[in-house]
């Protein structure tokens, strides 16, 4: 499987999102520059964290202006599955791929912590290696992941079940408590903490790296069908 | 000489004595006269009195600072480069540097703050570096008034805001508060960095012909004078000065950071060197002194943001982001390209000559031109008095005393309440410690631990400096905190290399001042020569005083220490229940600068604790041992607040407890702060080992919650619930800035 690590001037955990797929999963992963326009060749792209064009303006706004973000629309309509991680939830939000935004949390401090996260939905892609309200460990670390929607696009997220996953304590302010959201065919999953920072035990927790390889799992079981 | 822009004359400069506003004295300004044989112009005379500063010369300290060891046999470069380098095997080698940014924090904390991270960043890459991690270590007041807790939440966030956007961790680091920083808080910023050996630079500008660019940000009015006003007393008036404090954008250097890390491949690279302090005229005029060379810029080609500036802005600015870089001739158009791929900007601004001398052309005209090695290397070089301090002799002939305890438990919690001593959670909350996925100890053990990804190999990195010890005795307290550092170190499984150094004193040309500098810098280098610990480089921030009162002597020390397998690393966590608990180190009735001196009394005094650092060398080389040997569960060194804060540090992670008991006068074996002691936990199985490798004494035992202390006789000392515990100890800070 061919995965795409999209780099904006400013992304800072492209490299970890690289290595947890090169080392960890062991599966193909390129860096791919913003300019771009072409991601055919790629089965999966994924959007780092970091502090995208400086975060200046708002969080992932200017980045969602790129020529690549043109390409990672394509590849969401075409149900490929595109996983945006902090910043890359942001810039996920900020080109309408996933509803609602991200605003200061609620202390107005930037947050880095390890943090207990529910799995609300296994039945995605990305969760299906996951139990139902089982409990993961994945790192956070933001200053803007206050999600926030209206009561309509609320109802309708929770409706949908496109809830993928809830903060066991909420710490940032978070509108339900939500970590993590899926746009409605539920191939596009933004969320804030850091799954590609635990996926070994040795740097604090490996409870991430079973979202790596649901989307793995998933994408050869649908790719053995097809041939 | 007539340029279009109103300036002072020479000989106004002269008759009005206008150079002593840019802190040059009469001796200084005549000798730069002598040297250029002429009267120094407007520009010349700031090029002389930056490059000149305290900051940038160590005209004060350079006699002191000669002491320190600086070689090794891992030592690949040593003080005089933008940071050092150690290696540490397989063709790899480990890049750090400390440096203060006091003043400017002082007056506008955030920005302060944030630039000095980016600048000892910059440090770190421009030798070629990969810069892996941050460290700090700060200093407050007491978290009382407003201003202080202003001071320390905007450090704080200036810290974060730059090391979190440009995606390099806070992995460590200390801070501590005493009512001597209350006007003049320390912010010392330390970055580590990785480097394959061939790929190591050098701040030269070799090759007559070759090219000058000018890369990153462009040039504003910001900052100017930076370094000349980091080299005097605060005082009521210097918020005034908030001008020549810069403003940071971590973006830019992120982008500036990846382009030179791709231009360090590129063979058309000559030399290249951060713009920090004193920007432009320390970078072009260091790296045509050290490579023997001269350099001549033209100020037109300089990128400016701001309109009509003279070459006294450009040269004096310290605009952030920025670095100089020599090229080789006819390939410019090749390093253009990496910094376009950037959205960098690029210049050709000025070419090596070979005439020594820094030459500055403004609109087709000579707007200066001064020998680079007067600039350079001729700072005059200040043996200052040196006087003995009254309070010295009296606090050398107070009696040993064991203060009086009523309430021992009671104790033991306000000193785990102390925001000295307190958990630093609310600090290091706000750091992203973990970007780039290498932290394998994060910030709250005694050293922070870093893999060395594609290996086996990992790095652990302290930053320490008790002060109260310096005060007190400035030799003593020298040895310790290189000592306590290392021991750092060694607690997490690692080979102390080498040390980095940022002294932070008073006015050094009072000779009380003088003397602590003096006397902690002898001890200091004796530390480093017995524990082989070399000085690589460093820092020297004098003046931090604010209306006549000056900071303790307070020399922090930065250490890098190497870890040869993943397996040796040791973390300060009991681990399991039934483990036995070890004291190394004896325990004597020292007091003098703790923790419970100044809780009890609200002031220091007497002696600070001693130590041999023959005996401290041993008991870390068997320590290092044992954990190299596996038989070693937990490792934490005794400071602040003696045993018992230690053995309750020890299990504040909430999953085991620890019965310990003391023999001896309780509050001596409770909280006396002898020095080169350690706790250490051992599991049963491999108490044999243990006790053949280490001299220590079993003092406990692991337990499944809460902390016991008995005495000889068995009767309990103190017995605390570890939610008691943990409640004083993560609460206090959070609770005091309310």
């Amino acid at each position: 499987m061919r995965f795409a690590c999209i780099v904006f001037p400013g992304s800072n955990c492209d490299v970890d999102m690289y290595h947890a797929i090169r080392d960890e999963l062991g599966e193909e992963v390129e860096y791919v520059w913003h300019s771009e326009t072409d991601l055919d060749r790629f089965d999966a792209i994924l959007l780092p964290g970091g502090f995208s064009y400086g975060d200046y303006l708002r969080c992932g706004a200017i980045a969602h202006f790129s020529n690549v973000m043109e390409s990672v629309k394509k590849a969401a309509e075409a149900g490929k599955p595109v996983l945006g991680v902090c910043n890359g939830f942001q810039v996920l939000v900020e080109s309408g791929l996933l509803p609602g935004a991200l605003i200061r949390n609620k202390n107005l401090k930037f947050i880095c912590r390890p943090a207990t996260l529910v799995v609300e939905n296994n039945e995605t892609m990305f969760t299906s290696g996951y139990e139902n309200k089982q409990e993961i460990v994945i790192p956070v670390a933001h200053g803007e992941g206050n999600y926030y929607c209206d009561d309509e696009t609320l109802k309708a997220l929770e409706a949908n079940n496109q809830i993928v996953f809830r903060y066991k304590n909420n710490f940032n302010g978070s509108i339900n408590d939500i970590a993590g959201i899926t746009n409605e065919k539920g191939n596009v999953l933004g969320m804030m903490p850091h799954p590609e920072r635990a996926v070994d035990q040795l740097i604090g927790s490996a409870d991430g790296l079973n979202l790596f390889k649901s989307i793995l799992r998933n994408w050869r079981e649908a790719h053995v069908l097809n041939v | 000489m007539s340029l279009t822009f109103k300036e002072p004359t020479a000989e106004m400069i002269k008759e009005k004595r206008l150079y002593a506003d840019m802190g040059l004295n009469d001796d200084e300004f005549q000798l730069v006269e002598k040297i250029l044989g002429r009267l120094p112009n407007w520009t010349e005379t700031g090029l002389f009195s930056v490059m000149w500063s305290e900051h940038c010369s160590y005209k004060n300290s350079k006699v002191l600072l000669k002491k320190f060891p600086i070689t090794g046999e891992r030592v690949l470069q040593g003080p005089g480069e933008g940071a050092g380098i150690i290696d540490i095997n397989d063709d790899q080698a480990v890049v750090f540097k400390i440096e203060s940014h006091n003043h400017p924090s002082a007056i506008e904390p955030y920005q302060g703050a944030a630039t000095g991270v980016g600048g000892i960043i910059r440090d770190v890459f421009s030798m070629g570096a990969r810069p892996i991690a941050l460290l700090n270590s700060l200093r407050f007041g007491e978290l009382k008034t407003p201003k202080v807790k202003y001071l320390f939440e905007e450090v704080v966030a200036g810290i974060a805001g730059y090391g979190n956007c440009i995606g390099i961790p806070t992995v460590g680091g200390e801070v501590q508060f005493d009512p001597c920083y209350e006007g003049n808080p320390l912010v010392n910023a330390m970055c580590v960095g990785l480097i394959d050996h061939k790929d190591i630079q050098k701040g030269q500008a070799k090759g007559v012909g070759n090219s000058v660019m000018y890369v990153g940000a462009s040039t504003g009015r910001d900052g100017i004078h930076g370094a000349t006003f980091a080299s005097e007393e605060l005082d009521e008036d210097s918020d005034a000065k908030r001008p020549a404090v810069q403003v940071g954008d971590p973006f830019m250097e992120k982008l500036l950071l990846e382009a030179c890390l791709d231009l360090i491949k590129s063979d058309a690279l000559v030399g290249i060197q951060d713009m920090g302090a004193a920007g432009l005229t320390s970078s072009s005029a260091e790296m045509a002194s050290k490579a023997g060379s001269g350099i001549e810029l033209n100020l037109d080609e300089v990128p400016q943001r701001e309109l009509g500036m003279t070459p006294y802005e450009m040269m004096l600015s310290e605009s952030q982001e920025r670095m100089l870089i020599v090229v080789k001739k006819g390939r410019e158009a090749e390093i253009q390209e990496i910094f376009d791929r950037w959205g960098l900007l690029s210049k050709i601004v000025g070419k090596v000559t070979d005439d020594k001398k820094l030459r500055l052309i403004f609109k087709g005209e000579v707007a200066a031109e001064v020998p680079v090695d007067a600039l350079a290397e001729d700072a005059p070089v200040y043996h200052k008095p040196s006087r003995e301090p009254e309070y010295f002799r009296k606090f050398q002939q107070q009696e040993e005393v064991v203060p009086k305890v009523n309430d021992v438990k009671e104790t033991l919690l306000s000193l785990l309440a102390q925001p000295t001593i307190a958990s630093k959670e609310w600090v290091y909350d706000q750091y992203d410690y973990m970007v780039r996925t290498n932290t394998v100890v994060s910030p709250g053990s005694d050293a922070a631990v870093l893999r060395i990804r594609d290996t086996n190999k990992a790095l652990a990195m302290t930053t320490d400096c008790n002060s109260r010890y310096l005060y007190l005795d400035p030799e003593m307290g020298g040895k310790i905190a290189i000592a306590e550092a290392a021991r750092n170190l060694v607690c997490s499984g690692a080979t102390p290399l080498g040390v980095t150094d940022c002294l932070n004193y008073g006015n050094p040309e009072k000779p009380e001042i003088f003397w602590q500098l003096e006397k902690s810098t002898d001890g200091l280098s004796e530390a480093c020569r017995v524990l082989e610990t070399p000085v690589i480089g460093g820092n020297v921030s004098l003046y931090n005083e604010r209306s006549g009162v000056a900071v303790y002597p307070t020399p922090v020390i930065g250490m890098v220490g190497l870890i040869d397998h993943l397996d040796y690393i040791t973390t300060q966590s009991f681990k399991n229940v039934g483990d036995l608990i070890y004291l190394i180190g004896e325990t004597k009735p020292e007091f003098g600068g703790s923790e419970l001196q100044k809780l009890l009394e609200g002031e220091i005094s007497g002696k600070s604790p001693s130590i041999d650092l023959d005996v401290e060398k041993e008991r870390q080389q068997q320590l290092l041992t044992a954990i190299r040997s596996g038989v070693v569960a937990s490792a934490h060194d005794v400071a602040e607040g003696g045993l018992a804060v230690a053995v309750a540090e020890c299990m504040m992670d909430g999953n085991v407890g620890a019965k310990v008991s003391i023999s001896g006068e309780a509050v001596t074996a409770l909280f006396a702060e002898s020095q080169s002691r350690f706790v250490v936990s051992v599991s049963k199985d491999k108490k044999a080992e243990f006790e053949r490798l280490v001299n220590a004494t079993c003092i406990g035992e692991v337990v499944e919650s809460g902390l016991t202390i008995v005495n000889d006789s068995g009767e309990p000392v103190i017995q605390a619930a570890t939610k008691e515990l943990q409640e004083a100890w993560k609460g206090a800070i959070p609770c005091l800035l309310k």
